[in-house]
């Protein structure tokens, strides 16, 4: 039998597409008659629009129109009943202003050069009003709202109570995802109530449904093109105001027209991991063992949304402690909404709980290693419920014996190589491992090929290529002759891209309908073939893409060739069922960092970084080993790095920008060592397969600045960790 | 970007009158800067005046003189025999900036030329005093976590952003210069200047006077040199503190001192007073601290920048120690 192509490393499905120039992402697209926009927008934080004189810029050579909220075409959405008093920002609909770098008006002409230009002949006049940007200023207008409800086990603040307690505050700053490929879309009205769009999304089906309610159409007349993503992290999970103000252009002017935003918009326009400052207080008894964590949280939102994660949900689950008390609250503040950011709420939520842990430990004179296997949570301590699959404690060996953890000083600043401090942290890091609904299409040709579809998307993991070794497994169809195609609102439905579950559930969608395919095989050999008509479908052995009966053997191409069908399709949908009640599902994260502090400038290198997931089946152990590597890097920029910067006098970003905002280079990252626990969950999915993409990020901030209180005996708090703060 | 328009004269002197005739028109060799200043709506020449075509592209060596062309790319520099010979110094610092793609654009004149990166300079509906003469300077009361400690104003806290002027302040260059009234030279540190009350001048170029090279004079500095760029990330980032250093030792004995930093003031800072106290003294830390304390006698900082005194004391010892290789 043919070997199984699930856990082999095998070579993405479109790579040579994408080094080759042929992936087409949104913007290689160019329907006949496409114009360009250029947005104006906003330098005031707070106000409204007194007027707009667009007069220079419609004179200006090549333009088409000037589309504000004074001539945009109504959005019959914007008028439906909605009780939510928050209703986001309606983009061209009235002549208020909530943050600096709000789109006020947008410019389309024959050229990108002419756009750009005459945009910047737009003359726009505020009545600006106060604006707030600064959370530690805000911190009166904290409230929550009916999704934040505070949890309590136990008994609240118990750390209080205990012999040995820490109790800290950790700031993480405002990050930005910055993927290489800008944001934008391609709208194209065909006919007055059939629009196309070519859009950036982790979600094309997501997209369509927004527009659904916004445009009052029906799903039919709206087609979403996604095929490639140049990297979202989070910021393409949903419809952003400037796409709507695009398609409202197109509308207007009749023409396709495309949005590319600047990377300076990338700061403004799609969305940000909020800033949070959070409270940790954590006790346990002089042996060790946890009495008590509560949790406290406050992060920022805009003024016309309420973005709420899971910030302090870690705590209440990680670890065996009886008593955990969370609170989280929002401050509203002139900015736009934030959206979720890779790993997110957790890895906001583990830099705190991962950074107190180890406080703790410290003052315990434990090796935090051993503190984290004392309190190690055999069951859901928060919902009681058994795990599906739990190797933590082989993932922490794992990557203690790869790192050298031996080699690490419980007491801070005390390893040295060639003039630079040396330190040793860890941190642990978990996300649920969701399963949702959906649905795959598989059509087998006479020729022996299989084609399967679901609407999903592929913003950088390999979605295809996973997808390929599952229904190779699945039909017994070699990868060659198998494809998957994505990213096509007309494909069956798949949900969107996030929160590490698309191997889950568009995977278990794509292997059922790989079975069903078998079955409607078996059941046309049976009706049809002499030699199977003895045999139920279902009891039909398949090898290699082959039906078995006894020493009969019948090519898949060879049946549907005999029976004269062209081709075959099966389309069948996949959720979870009740074992979700049944059992917790987690995928965990363990990360070790080796960091070198250099004691005169502060200067931190990460020198070695070993990261381990348990994360059940690996589907294939090359973009695996990709997709840990780049939470890695993501995870050196929280750590080290990002920060975005707003002068709060003007509600401005001021290092908007890849020079000033500093992601990560090729120098800041170390050899980096992905281990894979690799053992099969047996209840998540058919696969076992859990989810990685968030668990490479959660808690690796942590491990990072651990290592540099090991290295230094200083605990920095507030992230990033640049060099004036260590000297 | 405004429309401008675009010569590319073949000789010197018809580049200068192209520059002469036209108030607002730029030379443009690299464009690794000028263009983001145009994209970002900084400069709006109508002119732009292409130099490429000069032949100001060569390094030679004339009585242990060394000679760069205004026109050699960064990287070519960087990696001459000649420099890595004579000027060990400047291949380090030049190495230490940007990225190889930059400094594969990027010239000798044109690194000279570059402007401050700070922020509010760059955009253009913040206050600036450096783009707009009286609309106030917003890094003061602002974000100034990247700016000057040394030689500032109460009309401008921004700082010099290159790494090669460091190194070519430390080694006593000339910069070559022509210009409708002739060629003169302009001894390196008199070149870029103080913002004083005229923070929009970066430097003492007159009126259509462009830059054809520079000049280093044979110096004892070929081994014991030491670069130290202190930075947010370890490539692709300006200094927070920079530190050359050059030392002339023998017998245990420093015979020779040269000290710059680069991200503390407005122009490339060299420290006379510092290296003063250098020479005669053996290479210790002792002696090297006290060269620190020296070199920051004079420094003031602000909200956000107050770090930067530590941290320019602590690399001025650094770079000394990496330099005299104890």
């Amino acid at each position: 039998m043919k070997k199984q192509t699930v856990g082999q490393s095998m070579d993405r499905v479109d790579g040579r597409l994408k080094v080759t120039g042929g992936a087409r992402y949104f913007a290689d697209h160019q329907p006949e008659g496409m114009l360009y926009a250029a947005l104006v927008c906003s330098p005031v934080s707070s106000g409204r629009i007194t007027a707009i004189d667009a007069t220079k810029a419609l004179r200006a050579p090549g333009v088409a129109d000037v589309v504000s909220h004074l001539n945009a075409p109504p959005v019959p959405g914007y008028k439906v009943e909605n009780p939510n008093p928050k209703q986001g920002l309606k983009i061209f609909h009235d002549d208020r202003i909530y943050s600096n770098g709000q789109p006020v008006a947008i410019v389309v002409a024959n050229t990108l050069e002419r756009a750009v230009y005459a945009a910047s002949l737009v003359k726009v006049t505020y009545a600006q009003e106060v604006h707030q940007t600064d959370m530690a200023h805000s911190m009166d207008q904290a409230f929550q709202n009916k999704n934040m409800k505070d949890y309590l086990r136990g008994e609240a603040d118990a750390w209080k109570k205990a012999p040995v307690s820490v109790e800290a505050e950790y700031n993480i700053p405002i990050e930005v995802h910055n993927p290489m490929e800008l944001a934008g879309i391609i709208a194209h009205w065909e006919t007055p109530d059939k629009l196309t769009l070519y859009a950036k999304t982790q979600g094309v089906k997501s997209v369509q449904q927004s527009l659904k309610t916004l445009f009052q159409l029906p799903e039919s007349q709206i087609t979403v093109h996604s095929q490639f993503v140049g990297g979202a992290f989070g910021m393409a999970l949903r419809i952003w105001p400037m796409e709507i103000a695009t398609i409202l252009a197109a509308k207007k002017i009749r023409k396709p027209v495309k949005l590319v935003i600047t990377r300076k918009d990338m700061f403004t326009l799609v969305g940000y991991r909020p800033a949070a400052k959070q409270r940790i207080g954590i006790g346990a008894t002089a042996e060790g063992k946890l009495t008590g964590i509560t949790h406290e949280a406050v992060a920022n939102t805009s003024p016309y949304e309420d973005f709420t994660e899971a910030i302090v949900n870690m705590s209440r689950m990680m670890y065996a402690c009886p008593n955990v008390n969370t609170h989280y609250q929002l401050v509203p503040l002139n900015l736009s909404t934030p959206v979720w950011m890779r790993g997110p709420g957790e890895a906001t939520g583990a830099f705190a709980l991962e950074s107190a842990i180890d406080e703790l430990a410290h003052k315990l004179h434990m090796d935090p290693l051993q503190l984290r296997l004392v309190n190690h949570a055999d069951i859901d301590p928060e919902r009681n419920l058994p795990y599906s699959s739990k190797y933590l404690k082989e993932a922490y060996e794992m990557g203690a014996a790869k790192i050298g953890w031996q080699q690490r000083s419980q007491t801070p600043g005390k390893l040295e190589e060639n003039g630079w401090l040396v330190g040793y942290g860890m941190s642990s890091g978990v996300f649920g491992a969701g399963r949702g609904r959906a649905t795959a299409s598989a059509t087998l040709k006479a020729d022996g090929s299989l084609v399967v579809r679901s609407a999903a998307a592929d913003i950088g993991p390999g979605t295809a290529t996973a997808m390929v070794q599952i229904a190779a497994d699945a039909t017994g169809i070699d990868v060659k002759k198998i494809k998957f195609l994505l990213g096509e609102s007309e494909y069956p439905e798949a949900p969107r891209q996030g929160g590490s579950s698309t191997v889950s559930t568009v995977g278990s969608a794509v292997n059922d309908v790989c079975r069903n395919l078998q079955q409607k095989l078996g059941e046309l050999a049976t009706a049809n073939i002499p030699a199977f008509k003895d045999l139920k479908a279902e009891n039909i052995q398949h090898e290699d893409g082959q039906l078995v009966a006894g020493n009969t053997r019948l090519d898949y191409a060879a049946l549907l060739q005999q029976q004269q069908l062209p081709e075959l399709v099966v389309t069948t949908t996949s959720q979870a069922g009740d074992e979700r009640k049944q059992y917790a599902m987690y995928s965990f994260s363990v990360h070790f960092a080796k960091v070198q502090v250099h004691p005169a400038t502060g200067v931190v290198r990460i020198k070695h970084i070993v990261s381990v997931a348990d994360s059940g089946t690996v589907v294939n152990s090359k973009t695996a080993r990709s997709q840990m590597i780049g939470g890695v890097v993501g995870g050196i920029g929280m750590a080290l790095t990002e920060e975005a910067l707003i002068d709060h006098r003007f509600g401005r970003y001021v290092n908007n920008n890849y020079a000033d905002y500093h992601v990560p280079v090729n120098a800041d990252t170390p050899p980096t060592d992905v281990l894979f626990i690799n053992k099969k969950d047996p209840v998540i999915n058919p696969m076992g397969a859990k989810g990685m993409g968030e668990i490479a990020l959660i808690g690796f901030a942590a491990a990072v600045s651990n290592a540099v209180f090991n290295a230094t005996g200083k605990r920095v708090r507030d992230l990033p960790i640049t060099p004036d703060k260590l000297i | 970007m405004n429309q401008f328009s675009y010569v590319r004269p073949a000789s010197q002197q018809a580049a200068i009158d192209a520059i002469t005739r036209d108030s607002s028109a730029r030379f443009i060799a690299g464009g690794t800067n000028l263009l983001d200043l145009m994209k970002n709506g900084v400069l709006a020449p109508e002119k732009l005046v292409d130099i490429n075509r000069l032949p100001l592209k060569n390094i030679t060596l004339n009585n242990n003189i060394l000679h760069i062309g205004a026109l050699t790319l960064n990287s070519e520099v960087a990696a001459h025999p000649l420099v890595k010979t004579h000027h060990p110094l400047l291949s380090q610092v030049l190495l230490a900036g940007a990225s190889q793609q930059l400094r594969n654009m990027a010239t000798t004149g044109g690194n000279m030329m570059q402007r401050t990166r700070c922020s509010y300079f760059y955009d253009i509906t913040m206050p600036c005093n450096k783009r707009t003469p009286g609309s106030g300077c917003s890094a003061i009361g602002g974000i100034n976590r990247m700016h000057a400690i040394f030689g500032a104003s109460d009309q401008c806290i921004a700082v010099h952003p290159s790494d090669m002027c460091i190194a070519l302040v430390a080694l006593d260059a000339t910069v070559l210069v022509a210009g409708p009234k002739g060629n003169r030279r302009i001894p390196f540190g008199e070149f870029h200047r103080l913002p004083g009350n005229t923070p929009d001048k970066d430097n003492n170029l007159g009126k259509g006077e462009l830059i054809t090279g520079i000049e280093i004079p044979h110096s004892p500095f070929t081994q014991n040199v030491y670069y130290l760029k202190v930075r947010d990330r370890a490539s692709y980032a300006f200094a927070l503190v920079s530190v050359a250093a050059a030392l002339d030792i023998s017998n245990n004995t420093i015979r020779g001192a040269r000290l710059a930093m680069g991200g503390v003031a407005h122009k490339p800072w060299r420290l006379h007073e510092a290296e003063k106290t250098l020479i005669g003294k053996s290479p210790t830390a002792d002696n090297f601290r006290i060269a620190a304390t020296v070199a920051t006698q004079s420094a003031r900082t602000y909200q956000h920048n107050a770090f930067k005194v530590p941290m320019a004391q602590n690399s001025i010892v650094t770079a000394l120690q990496k330099a005299a290789a104890v």
